[in-house]
């Protein structure tokens, strides 16, 4: 098995290897393809009709709010990773620390649940 | 000296080594979108007592061959008003996490990419990765279809990312690792995390299914609703890498998370003789959850945006608190057997199947209510 460093420059390879792929895949398609373009096929898509504003306008605020209770959580899970790996050692007093944790957010998610973040409708 | 396998330099045999998973691994990527295709459209034709497609090679074999080299000939339209930079960027968003997630998955013990020590947050990582890409993608096409289908993309996906970790959390929990390799390492028997975690399992299952774009969670390319959400506007070989490509990748990826979590990864009768052997084992596991997907999208229908956010956060990230403090809590009370675990991680499973519909139901009856109570108080308005 390759050592540590040597793993992760195969990570950045692969990374590397994503955008080329793409990049020669679609360069590869634009020789073969016709090219057309018309006023008509060009005009954004609105299942037909002439097209009324464009799109880049406000959007409904439940995404915002989820999007607020997601980083919250995301970032409790990136902490829950090292002591899930650890937690044998640390025994009941990580649990604990982990419990006290847990339980803040619980309970921010059950207020947020209350003040009706949660409703979509 | 040191010297590497078949007599070559350490150095020289990392590059050869690299060079040869990129190409196995591109050709992975080809080769199982072309197959998962064509085995989706032939198994909803069986359930839909169907024929599906048979008019191209033996058994309608060559049909997704064909459809590959229709797209790659056909035009890309880029409307008049996208933002040029992101639209043309969006592609290679969403398809790089996928490709950089097959790094990490043991297909066999010396078929490993790259044996990181954090692999499974790697994987976690990248899967949420994806989701730029979507969200990109429907802002730059400035269309109002494709807005909404990002936007609702990226609620959809953040929003089951929080179940689907925590279930690998629980898992992590047993296994004591986040090195796929060694997670499949710990599992050499026949009883396999499976039978100690099943609810972990079903709530991985579920989340990895939103986090696909599957039925019943396909919200963002809701074809009935939404024309086809965030890749409205995409056409040609853009399309293609966005969604044959990157959907059928992805799906590829969350099955070999799981067979490696849940089902013992490479594990399997003669791989202990012959390693290579192993890579069969995998692909039959990964292959048996890919037919579970498929079956799901045949049987269930769509749910509704709010539906399915309520579920997510009302139901599931409940349900798998609950199962990761009852693991952590039996695993400290008995550090030296997995028994009350499984025990535990069984009834609630139970629990989980036989409350939901009760609560769903619960649920319903307050909502009818307040939607009449609401249209009554309307009518006496007016």
């Amino acid at each position: 098995m390759p050592d540590y460093s040597l793993s992760y420059f195969y990570v950045f390879v692969f990374f590397g290897t994503g955008a080329v792929f793409v990049a020669a895949l679609l360069t590869a398609s634009g020789l073969v393809q016709p090219k057309k373009k018309t006023a008509e096929k060009l005009r954004t898509y609105e299942s037909g009709e002439e097209p009324v504003g464009g799109a880049w306008g406000r959007f409904p605020i439940h995404f915002y709010i989820f999007a607020l209770l997601f980083v919250v959580f995301d970032v409790e899970v990136i902490f829950l990773f090292p002591w899930a790996v650890l937690f044998r050692s640390f025994g009941w007093y990580g649990l604990v620390e982990m419990g006290v944790f847990i339980f803040i957010l619980v309970a921010g998610l059950f207020y947020a649940w209350r003040k009706g973040a949660l409703k979509w409708y | 000296m040191p010297v590497g396998p078949f007599g070559l330099d350490p150095l020289l045999w990392a590059i050869v080594r690299l060079l040869i998973a990129v190409v196995l691994v591109v050709a992975l990527i080809l080769n199982s979108s072309l197959l998962l295709i064509y085995l989706e459209r032939k198994i909803q034709a069986v359930m839909q007592d169907r024929i599906g497609p048979y008019h191209t090679g033996p058994f309608g074999l060559l049909q997704t061959f064909a459809d590959a080299l229709k797209l790659i000939a056909k035009e890309d339209v880029r409307a008049g008003h996208t933002d040029v930079a992101f639209f043309i960027a969006a592609p290679a968003l969403v398809f790089t996490p996928m490709l950089a997630s097959y790094v990490v998955l043991p297909f066999a013990p010396p078929l490993v990419g790259a044996d990181l020590n954090i692999g499974l947050l790697y994987l976690a990582t990248l899967g949420s990765m994806g989701v730029l890409g979507i969200v990109i993608a429907g802002w730059a096409s400035n269309n109002k279809y494709a807005l909404v289908g990002g936007l609702r993309s990226a609620g959809q996906l953040i929003s089951y990312e929080v179940p689907g970790i925590l279930s690998l959390v629980t898992a992590v929990l047993v296994v004591g690792s986040l090195s796929m390799v060694k997670i499949t390492e710990t599992q050499t028997g026949p009883l396999v995390n499976l039978f100690v975690l099943p609810l972990a399992f079903a709530t991985y299952l579920v989340s990895s299914l939103a986090e696909t774009n599957r039925t019943p969670f396909d919200l963002p390319e809701a074809e009935s609703e939404l024309v086809a959400g965030y890749l409205t506007e995409y056409s040609g070989m853009r399309w293609g890498t966005m969604l044959a490509l990157t959907e059928y990748g992805n799906v590829v990826v969350v099955c070999s998370i799981m067979t490696t979590l849940w089902l013992g990864g490479w594990n399997g009768p003669g791989v202990a003789a012959l390693p290579i052997l192993g890579v069969v084992w995998f692909t039959l596991k990964v292959y048996a959850l890919i037919l579970v997907f498929m079956w799901v999208r045949a049987t269930l229908p769509r749910l509704r945006i709010d539906q399915l956010m309520s579920f997510c956060w009302k139901i599931l990230i409940p349900t798998t608190l609950l199962n990761l403090a009852v693991t952590a809590v039996l695993l400290i009370a008995f550090p030296s057997t997995l028994v009350p675990v499984a025990i535990a991680n069984w009834i609630l499973l139970v629990a989980f199947i036989v409350l939901l519909p009760v609560v769903q139901q619960r649920r319903l009856r307050q909502l009818r209510k307040t939607l009449r109570a609401r249209t009554a108080a309307a009518g006496v308005a007016s």
